[in-house]
């Protein structure tokens, strides 16, 4: 079988052509999502390095269920609407802001409930390979029966990849999910 | 990092981007403007497949590059090298049934960068690439056949097994080249799959 491609650094430069709204190009840059049905929530956060420093230059993106735990498929009408994918660069000061609906619940695996989450993928200079990992959510009460969320053995580890309801704001759950890519907080980041 | 291999299953699918995500002439960098860009034109076509050799159609492919001075139009790029007012550096494509995709760009230059005494990274072009499943995304750099500073390039050679190096430089093909016309590269990217026992590097 052939191997695969080596991945190499995204660097400091990807801006103007894949989160570029402004320079010129929106698709995919957007982070807004749009449904037609489902609990909107807001993702911010920062990223912050192992110096606990803001990463500027960082890129994320996420890949979800609609709001009937349903990944979509591009021929469906609702597609067409929500896609369930966005990307997102950081700010100055590391931050990014993810406006979506909250996912559905997926099907059980192995017979274990899954809490509704976000896939993540983080993109930063200096990684060579980006990181994966996951966003769930501290109002779910599937959250900390999870699989995945299980498999953490540490309170402060699986406390890494859940999002904290702050508040309502009209009528959008507003949550916060910071990333720390290396250092004594980092992140529980994923590998198989 | 926690293993969840055994949990993955939302991982295993993907977003696919429609014929809507591409514009008219986003996989052609050489017409994006009024006139031509300056530099060495070039064509760039490869096969993407996955882990078991098929082929990945409908995959969204992005590069960014410099332009043929070396410089990208990114505000934070600070080289001393002029901006091309016919040359963005920025495309995009899917590949067709068979994973095929096709650019046609002009040839990125060097820069310097601070890393050490001296440093100039080798002409490369970075492409972004979207699989079948989440697990396949992949980001990589795209370097030329015969570049001096391919043995001093700390981000090629972060890439420690020399076969899995070489498989990042593109060959040049007299069968992709067009008479009179344009220099014909072939880059071909395999694409991880979530059976991938471990990860390069
Ligand atoms: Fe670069």
């Amino acid at each position: 079988m052939p191997k695969p491609t080596s991945s190499q650094t995204i660097g400091p430069f990807f801006a103007y052509c894949l989160t570029s709204s402004e320079y010129g190009y929106t698709l995919v840059a957007d982070n807004s999502l749009k449904s037609p049905s489902g609990k909107k929530i807001k993702i911010s956060g920062k990223v912050y390095d192992g110096e606990k420093k803001p990463v500027p230059d960082a890129m994320l993106e996420i890949w979800q269920a609609d709001p009937e735990g349903t990944f979509l498929a591009p021929q469906s009408e609702k597609h067409q609407s929500f896609m369930g994918f966005a990307r997102a660069g950081t700010g100055e000061d590391g931050s990014f802001l993810f406006n979506t609906v909250k996912p559905g619940s997926l099907k059980p695996i192995r017979g274990l409930p899954q809490a509704p989450h976000i896939n993540l993928h983080v993109f930063a200079r200096g990684l060579i390979d980006h990181l994966t990992t996951r966003i769930y959510f501290s109002d779910e009460a599937h959250t900390y029966k999870d699989p995945l969320i299980s498999l953490i053995s540490d309170k402060n580890r699986k406390q890494t990849l859940i999002a904290e309801f702050q508040e309502e704001q009209a009528g959008c759950a507003v949550y916060t999910f910071n990333i720390n890519l290396q250092g004594a907080d980092e992140t529980v980041f994923l590998r198989w | 990092m926690v293993d969840n291999s055994k949990f993955f299953n939302s991982e295993v699918t993907a977003p696919v981007f429609g014929h809507s995500s591409i514009g008219q002439n986003d996989a052609d960098l050489t017409t994006q403007h009024q006139g031509e860009p300056q530099g060495e034109r070039i064509i760039i076509t490869g096969k993407i497949t996955d882990d078991v050799n098929r082929p990945v159609s409908d995959a969204l492919v992005e590069i960014w590059q410099t332009n043929a001075a070396g410089r990208y139009i990114h505000k934070a790029d600070t080289h001393e090298a002029p901006l091309d007012p016919n040359f963005s550096g920025g495309g995009r494509t899917l590949t067709n049934a068979e994973g095929i995709y096709q650019f046609t760009t002009i040839k990125p230059g060097a820069y310097p960068w601070g890393n050490h005494t001296n440093a100039w990274r080798p002409a490369h072009i970075h492409f972004s690439l979207f699989g079948h499943t989440f697990l396949s995304r992949l980001i990589t750099q795209m370097y030329f056949p015969g570049d001096p500073l391919l043995k001093f390039d700390p981000i090629l050679q972060s890439v420690k097994n020399p076969k899995a190096r070489d498989q990042l430089v593109a060959t040049w093909d007299s069968s992709i080249t067009k008479t009179g016309w344009a220099l014909g590269y072939k880059f071909d990217i395999v694409l991880r799959g979530p059976n991938q026992t471990c990860r390069e590097d």
